[in-house]
């Protein structure tokens, strides 16, 4: 069944979409991520624009992390100062992130610049976590590397000024960085239509030590913030939000994202993480071949914006 | 020098439109394509008849229709991508003024029967010649030109937004005719023209136009104005939508 989709201006089959953003559902609650890395570019695959892929993907990630955190705040597992701070940041980077998108995507770039990016982000945190996953898999007995502990010497950046304390998290800390990891979530989550989980949690484990229980429900937390305010920003500067198609993704995602959930429960944890991590690396080394390797297609055609 | 002469008598022809008895009368089968949910492109047929009177002289050969189909043109850029170190990435590009954005030429024969190539570049007869006529880069050496020239037009008829179609007009008798018009679903919105001109021996005698136009309607056309025209409200709407469902999910699933 065809639905035409009215901001993307082009007919869709219905169930092809549904399908596709269930199965992105599914891995986003086997392995807790919020799967904007895949869906944006399976929308790209299936010839929706790039700029309507992002921008609604965003308008998905919201619904996904109201539904996560919604969750983890019954659970009392979130840390709504801690959170705040990063939505903070958050803010100020989707702002830079969606006027950034709007002056690559007049001048051409676009495309190449989410490329790129998906390239060097997804192949940086897939390798790391490739390379720590594969360790952990194969050589149990080896002792981890030890995380500095709490009594430990601090990061050097968590001395800097405006210290601020996180009862729930037990920790006290500068603001700046956490300011800082905000701010490029947020411009790399509006850049590329993606969440930023699979960044936040990390940072916030290794960087910050915030205690397992509460990262991923402050996270989700901060990413809800993010991507809303995204949502809203892509649709006043570039009118590239499809609510059809948005709708389609949420409803195909949440019921994906509860099978996946389920799923999840009986994997073991290291073959756990070792699975994400080859499905993040799998999804740069595919876009490390587009830009690589010689396109069937040279040429590309695209209106001509005027600037205002 | 004769055939010359006959060829700008018929040029003024065309402009003047009663120096010369033939007369084309046509009907477009809808005025206006309306895109619902389920749309997924349209055909729309054009008809027409060749009217004559008694000072109209007798031909020898046969009349032949050529109908111009233009599609709402914009200013369009295409981009050829090149080898940049261990990349690939948009490098040289060229810019055309107002490209139609959807154009059929439909000839009730193979236009290169239908008139000279001189009289199709300059009345702008099929794709290459609408193409040509609007390039905006005289930087480039005219071979260079032509690469992207090429490029645009393949793009375009691949996506079925360019077509010229020899036998796209057929006659049904030997003064009436009918041409199929075909929409792709991306075809853009807006206003189209369709003009029907009547040759015979290779020179225009009559035209005609017609005009039809693509609009949304109902809750598309709703959900586009919403989109473009009150953007805050539009953006608020589908994060209120998000939070909705992502709610209703959490509730209808809830575990604990």
């Amino acid at each position: 069944m065809q639905i035409y989709l009215p901001i993307a201006e082009l007919p869709v089959s219905i169930f092809l979409i549904l399908g596709m953003s269930a199965a992105v559902g599914f891995i986003s609650g086997l392995f807790g991520v919020g799967g904007g890395f895949l869906m944006t570019p399976l929308l790209v695959f299936l010839g929706i624009p790039a700029a309507v892929a992002v921008a609604t993907g965003t308008a998905q990630i919201t619904a996904s992390s109201t539904t996560g955190v919604l969750t983890y705040w019954r659970r009392k597992a979130l840390d709504v100062r801690l959170g705040g701070i990063l939505v903070a940041g958050g803010l100020m980077g989707t702002f830079l992130g969606v006027w950034f998108f709007n002056s690559m995507r007049r001048a051409g770039y676009f495309e190449l610049v989410l490329n790129l990016s998906y390239v060097t982000l997804l192949g940086t945190v897939g390798g790391l976590m490739l390379i720590e996953s594969l360790k952990a898999t194969f050589m149990p007995s080896r002792p981890r590397t030890a995380r500095p502990s709490r009594t430990d010497g601090r990061w050097w950046f968590e001395t800097l000024p405006w210290q601020m304390k996180f009862a729930q998290s037990q920790m006290a800390i500068s603001i700046i960085p956490l300011l800082a990891l905000g701010v490029f979530i947020g411009f790399a989550g509006s850049v590329l239509g993606i969440g930023g989980g699979f960044i936040v949690v990390p940072a916030l484990i290794y960087f910050f030590r915030v205690p397992t229980a509460v990262v991923v429900g402050t996270s989700l937390f901060q990413i809800l913030f993010t991507m809303a305010a995204a949502t809203i920003l892509h649709a006043i500067t570039n009118q590239s939000v499809d609510i059809v198609l948005a709708l389609i993704l949420i409803i195909g995602s949440v019921v994906g994202a509860q099978i996946g959930a389920r799923a999840g429960q009986n994997i073991k944890g290291e073959h756990f993480r070792l699975l994400l991590a080859v499905l993040v690396f799998g999804v740069a080394v595919r876009f490390a071949f587009e830009i690589g390797l010689k396109p069937a297609e040279l040429f590309s055609l695209a209106p001509m914006e005027q600037r205002p | 020098m004769i055939r010359c002469f006959i060829l700008m008598l018929s040029m003024l022809g065309v402009a003047g439109g009663t120096a010369h008895a033939e007369r084309l009368i046509t009907s477009i089968s809808s005025s206006r394509v309306l895109i619902t949910s389920s749309y997924s492109g349209a055909e729309l047929v054009l008809f027409g008849a060749i009217e004559r009177d008694g000072s109209s002289i007798s031909r020898s050969g046969t009349y032949d229709i050529v109908v111009t189909v233009k599609g709402p043109a914009g200013p369009m850029i295409i981009r050829e991508k090149s080898r940049q170190g261990p990349i690939w990435a948009n490098s040289d590009q060229m810019k055309y003024a107002d490209l139609p954005g959807y154009l059929a030429i439909l000839t009730s024969r193979a236009i290169s029967e239908v008139t000279s190539p001189q009289l199709r570049e300059r009345f702008q007869i099929g794709l290459m010649e609408n193409v040509v006529a609007r390039g905006l880069n005289p930087a480039y050496t005219p071979a260079r030109q032509m690469v992207f020239h090429e490029a645009l037009v393949r793009l375009k008829v691949e996506a079925r937004l360019f077509q010229q179609l020899e036998r796209g007009v057929v006659f049904l008798a030997p003064n009436l005719f009918r041409a199929a018009i075909t929409l792709p679903a991306t075809a853009p919105l807006g206003n189209y023209e369709a003009v029907a001109t009547l040759y015979a021996d290779g020179a225009p005698l009559a035209t005609e136009k017609s005009d039809f136009e693509v609009v949304k309607t109902g809750f598309e056309a709703r959900t586009a104005a919403a989109a473009f025209g009150r953007p805050f409200l539009y953006g608020l709407s589908t994060v209120l939508l998000a939070l909705a469902f992502g709610w209703l999910a959490n509730y209808v699933f809830r575990r604990d």
